[in-house]
């Protein structure tokens, strides 16, 4: 076992953190739209990596850090985009449909969207960087973590309060969370609660794209990084509580801590570390730590 | 006393077809075909939980992986004689399955999938990591098979026969009081549980019996390839089975032998003419669900014989009254 200071445990509980807020930017979208529509939507990590993959297209096209911010900015309305495409193509004929049907749908739309970003940006590895305001490290309480982190740790907070506010305070936000708890209520007080769906749909997309070009600079974008995510993804909404968006973050913290400490104590076996968590809450609490919003 | 006749006569001509094959088609093709067998008793295990049982199996391909793990585990690490381990890897994968089973059947539809799916990823991710044994990411190639089996049409009758022991063995369980029961619990729980039926025992039991027959696939599978991986325990994979049975029709027995030969062959022939497969399956995943969602097996017996296994619209009651 490798030598551990304080303050490498230190740092690595920043990264950890900081994942955290990657994985909490991704499944709280994933749990807006399994609060809303009750489906596991398998395309999310799809979504996510269109995410990354256009932000690295606009900054290859926008050189520079305007570029960056542009990418930051811009690629979640590009998967948003995409999603209502989707949904409003195909997806909204089926809700009438068993579960199952749905599900097996957003499975066929993670296929076609894998195969379609192949098509469009190819297999090779790609990645982009951070601009130079991000190079260097934050020292926090004697730990340092790099910069770009540092900034996620600020951003994960912040989505989520404005996740809050949005789903809280707003008009649209109240339809939704009721449109997740009675959904023929909704309907028979006079409210499309189709287009309802749809926009809960895009927004939970828009947040897996956001987590995608937030996720961009610190790994390098490849096809298949998809696949690991959305496993992650709907563990977390699971033990979290289904549709719960503090669960969500409850949940990431847990995956994302786990993990990290697990690639300081055992690296081969790190990644066994947020599973076993995973089995662990569910076997006591089945229901996930959170109340669920069904 | 006709159609049942009938019904033997047709599998009666089809095993015959079925054994002189491999003489007349070139060795690729009856590669392809043992292939077919062994991804159809996969599906079809998986069919009897999630057709039969109605549960939400999301990840049974973890069941067919440890099978296989254990199979070539047994074998090239312990050494033991080869139908011992032929017989312990399907058992293992049973109490794999009894296990997982145990904890998941506690939970409702949606709850047991995301459970099973932590579960068969935390195996997933102990095989994809633990190299000094099952050899992580690369897997284990090349595993020397007893003289008997070593050529493509001596593995291709063997898992020929096995095949077919294990549909009859199914379709007995399928007729019987248990399989009738199964069927019961899938369609009304609640009023099955009301008449003093155990329905998490026989869910269980079906799990069992279904991950028992997913680990025999699997040592089917490297009988086949000489070869294990870990995209063998990978969650993309299950959802592959479960559009085999989806395309061969949930609600009949025969049903996912048709939808894994369907994505068996497309895989093969349409795959070596475009690097672009998963989007085709895609897109005929989308088009099923429109159009045939009782299957190809399904729409066929509607189509004849004018009833529906199952009426479409009392499964989507079901799944709204659950919600």
């Amino acid at each position: 076992m490798p030598e551990i200071d304080l303050a490498t445990l230190g740092s690595q509980f920043l990264v950890g953190l900081s994942r955290a807020m990657i994985l909490f930017t991704v499944s709280a979208g994933m749990s807006f739209v399994l609060g809303v529509l009750r489906v596991p939507n398998v395309a999310h990590g799809s979504l996510y990596m269109i995410g990354a993959f256009s932000a690295f297209s606009i900054t290859k096209l926008v050189p520079g850090p305007v570029g960056f911010w542009m990418a930051l900015i811009l690629s979640p309305f590009v998967v948003a985009f995409v999603s209502f495409v989707a949904e409003r193509a195909l997806f909204c004929h089926l809700y009438q449909r068993e579960h199952l049907m749905l599900l097996l749908f957003t499975f066929a739309l993670s296929l076609i969207l894998g195969d379609l970003v192949k098509i469009v940006w190819g297999a090779e590895y790609k990645s982009i960087m951070a601009p130079p305001l991000f190079d260097g490290t934050v020292r926090i309480l004697g730990a340092s973590i790099p910069k770009y982190n540092f900034f996620l740790l600020l951003l994960g907070p912040v989505v989520a309060v404005c996740l809050w506010l949005f789903t809280n305070k707003t008009k649209v936000g109240k339809i939704a969370r009721a449109a997740a708890v009675d959904r023929e209520m909704v309907g028979a007080v006079g409210i499309n609660v189709s287009w309802v769906f749809a926009f809960a749909f895009v927004l939970g997309c828009f947040l897996a794209g956001l987590g995608g070009a937030l996720v961009a600079p610190t790994v390098s974008i490849v096809l298949g990084m998809d696949h690991d995510l959305i496993i992650e993804a709907f563990l977390i909404v699971t033990i979290g509580g289904l549709g719960n968006m503090w669960g969500a973050m409850v949940g990431s913290l847990i995956f994302g801590l786990t993990q990290s400490f697990g690639v300081l104590f055992m690296p081969q076996f790190a990644i066994v570390f947020p599973y076993t968590a995973v089995v662990i809450v569910l076997l006591l609490r089945p229901k996930g730590i959170l109340k669920s919003v069904w | 006393m006709g159609n049942r006749a009938k019904t033997f006569w047709i599998y009666g001509v089809l095993l015959a077809v079925l054994l002189v094959l491999p003489m007349m088609l070139p060795r690729f093709y009856t590669y392809i075909l043992a292939l077919i067998f062994v991804t159809s008793l996969l599906a079809m295990s998986l069919n009897i939980v999630v057709g039969h049982g109605g549960l939400f199996q999301f990840h049974h391909a973890a069941f067919y992986g440890v099978g296989a793990y254990t199979f070539v585990l047994t074998l090239t690490k312990a050494g033991l004689p080869m139908w011992i381990c032929f017989i312990l890897a399907p058992l293992a994968a049973a109490v794999a399955g009894f296990l997982i089973g145990w904890f998941c059947v506690r939970l409702s539809s949606l709850y047991f999938g995301m459970l099973q799916i932590s579960l068969g990823s935390l195996l997933w991710a102990i095989v994809f990591r633990w190299y000094d044994m099952t050899g992580g990411d690369d897997g284990i190639h090349g595993i020397q098979m007893p003289e008997f089996i070593s050529s493509t049409s001596s593995a291709y009758y063997f898992i020929l026969l096995f095949f077919v022991l294990s549909f009859v063995i199914m379709y007995l369980m399928h007729q019987s009081p248990f399989g009738q029961i199964l069927r019961a619990t899938r369609d009304n729980p609640a009023r099955c549980s009301a008449v003093g039926i155990n329905v998490r025992r026989h869910q269980l039991t079906a799990i069992v019996i279904a991950t028992f027959f997913a680990g025999e696939a699997g040592v089917l599978f490297v009988v086949l390839e000489r070869s294990v991986f870990p995209d063998l325990l990978f969650w993309v994979l299950s959802l592959e089975i479960f559009i085999m049975c989806l395309l061969g029709g949930w609600f009949t027995f025969a049903g996912p032998v048709v939808g894994a030969a369907i994505i068996v062959s497309l895989r093969t022939f349409v795959g070596a003419y475009t690097e672009y497969w998963t989007m085709i399956i895609g897109i005929l995943l989308i088009l099923l669900i429109f159009f045939l969602p009782e299957g190809v097996m399904g729409f066929l017996v509607e189509r004849f014989k004018g009833k529906p296994n199952k009426a479409p619209t009392e499964q989507t009651e079901r799944a709204h009254a659950s919600s």
